[in-house]
């Protein structure tokens, strides 16, 4: 039953894997853009009054990670071809498959992202675990932190595809991508802590946050990877990762639907 | 410099059609130095400053930095795009008119939609200056003008040495991003901040300090910068624009068209 959602998975992966030169040169940028993120970081760090609750070296590890998953974490990542599906009207021809579209679409977002950051995250992660002090990367406390980060950072991923696809589903009625892809991206990558840690955030921010799915994709991976989340709350907060997945799901595939049951095939 | 402003009104005139989609994209536009302002501002609650620097003083550096790369955006997007004119092969119908290609590549395409955005800066930039603890002076003043003038300058020098690259490479490279995006993400915070060889790189290979951290000692009055030559620093990024303009006059003459 699951097999034509495979197929297209391993497909476009493989597909995914052909654009290495492209990955190298977003490498390079990744680095950049990362040592110009600690420095700032460090500055504001250097005359703290107060210490955060998020020491330096956390900073720094989340920091890098965040540039090396990049691609399976940003909410900015499209793909033109389904967009370009709905508003010329060809959603027809995938209409006509005898498989689900909302999980062929999924298949699909997900393969992209992960053949992405595999090419992407192995250079970043070995390079930067090597750096001189204060910018390397410090290792997991322990074993069990480390495999919570993969199963979280995994759940966080099947989250993130949740999320845009709900993108993708509201150009069925705007008809226009750039709009919502604009507003979704700006604040999901604002309150996903993508811009600067949750915990550096004041307090009243926080809260919000919080309440919001978008942190659990990001900000919770990093920070059970970095020990600033103990191990019984990374558990707690792998539940609450399933619920919301479990919620956005229901909700794309239940929006969909409806999208789909009047959906206005434009021009031929 | 007519046919500039003949290109611009076209432009103008033809996004001006999906008007909602137009407003729409110049709100959306506004919130993106949103977001980047409002993590400046929860870092400084939470810290207090930043090696000396207030927050009003780094405001004014980002307000700075987002009027000019605003406007930059603004006018000289099509050498952003660039790379795609030389795929297509639909460089070669600009290059057998008799009129110069910078100018026709900068005709190719205008956003103003990022008015939004430039609004948004130009708001900021008023805020921080009236907050700031500052004798103004009319010197002072015109320095700040001199400031975003020059900002422009640099940042359509780099856009057109990023564009140049295609001439060689075919394909645009991510990797100027680098000193596009990358540029202005950096000068949202004085350059003081970082390391040395970030400062000296971008002082005197691509003096994005003459136009914001330089002339800005000046202005807040730091020990050793209060010589009136710092204001005319902004004159010196200006500059910056002759040999990248050079760069491209190589490019095109190396250019080979890709036939298509």
């Amino acid at each position: 039953m699951m097999k034509p959602y495979l197929s297209v998975f391993r497909l476009r992966i493989s597909n995914g894997l052909q654009y290495r030169a492209a990955a190298l040169a977003g490498v390079g940028t990744q680095f950049f853009f990362g040592f110009i993120f600690i420095m700032i970081f460090q500055a504001f760090y250097a005359h703290a009054s107060e210490a955060p609750s998020m020491t330096l070296s956390q900073v720094i590890t989340y920091t890098w990670l965040k540039q090396a998953f990049l691609a399976l974490i940003v909410l900015w990542l499209r793909d033109n071809e389904l967009f370009q599906l709905i508003t010329s009207g060809n959603i027809a021809y995938e209409l006509c498959r005898p498989s689900e579209i909302y999980g062929l679409w999924y298949a699909k977002l997900l393969a992209q992202r992960l053949s992405s950051a595999l090419l992407r995250c192995f250079p970043i992660l070995i390079v930067v675990g090597f750096l001189p002090e204060p910018y390397r990367l410090q290792l997991p406390p322990d074993f069990v932190s480390g495999l919570l980060f993969l199963a979280t950072l995994l759940i966080g991923l099947l989250m993130i595809v949740a999320l845009s696809m709900l993108i993708y589903i509201s150009v069925f009625v705007t008809m226009s991508p750039a709009g919502s892809l604009l507003l979704f991206s700006i604040f999901g990558e604002f309150f996903a802590g993508l811009i600067i840690p949750v915990p550096l955030m004041p307090d009243w921010m926080q809260k919000i946050v919080y309440i919001l799915p978008f942190h659990w994709t990001a900000d919770f991976p990093f920070r059970v990877f970095t020990g600033n989340i103990s191990k019984t709350e990374a558990l707690t907060g792998i539940l609450a990762q399933c619920l919301w997945l479990a919620a956005l799901i229901l909700f794309g595939k239940f929006t969909m639907d409806r999208a789909l049951k009047r959906v206005v095939v434009q021009g031929g | 410099m007519r046919l500039f402003f003949k290109y611009m009104g076209l432009e103008l005139k033809s996004q001006m059609q999906y008007r909602t989609s137009f407003l729409l994209l110049m709100l959306g536009q506004c919130l993106t130095p949103f977001t980047s302002f409002a993590a400046l501002y929860f870092l400084f609650e939470r810290f207090g400053q930043i090696q000396g620097w207030s927050f009003y003083e780094v405001t004014l550096c980002f307000a700075v930095t987002y009027v000019a790369f605003s406007v930059t955006e603004c006018f000289a997007r099509g050498f952003d795009t660039f790379s795609s004119l030389v795929v297509s092969g639909n460089f070669d119908r600009l290059l057998v008119r008799p009129r110069n290609t910078v100018v026709q590549v900068l005709g190719t395409r205008f956003e103003f939609a990022r008015i939004g955005r430039l609004v948004l800066s130009i708001v900021m930039l008023i805020w921080a200056a009236i907050h700031i603890e500052i004798d103004w002076t009319l010197l002072k003043i015109l320095t700040l003008v001199l400031m975003c003038v020059s900002g422009v300058f640099i940042f359509t020098g780099v856009f057109i040495l990023a564009a140049s690259i295609s001439f060689w490479t075919v394909q645009g490279l991510e990797i100027a991003n680098i000193f596009t995006d990358g540029g202005r993400e950096m000068t949202q915070y004085p350059l003081s901040i970082y390391q040395t060889w970030v400062k000296r790189f971008f002082t005197f290979i691509i003096p994005f300090a003459c136009f914001n951290y330089l002339p800005l000692t000046y202005i807040v009055g730091r020990e050793g910068s209060d010589s009136p030559f710092y204001a005319l620093i902004p004159l010196v990024g200006i500059l910056f624009l002759i040999p990248c303009l050079l760069v491209w006059r190589i490019g095109v003459r190396h250019y080979r068209s890709t036939g298509s």
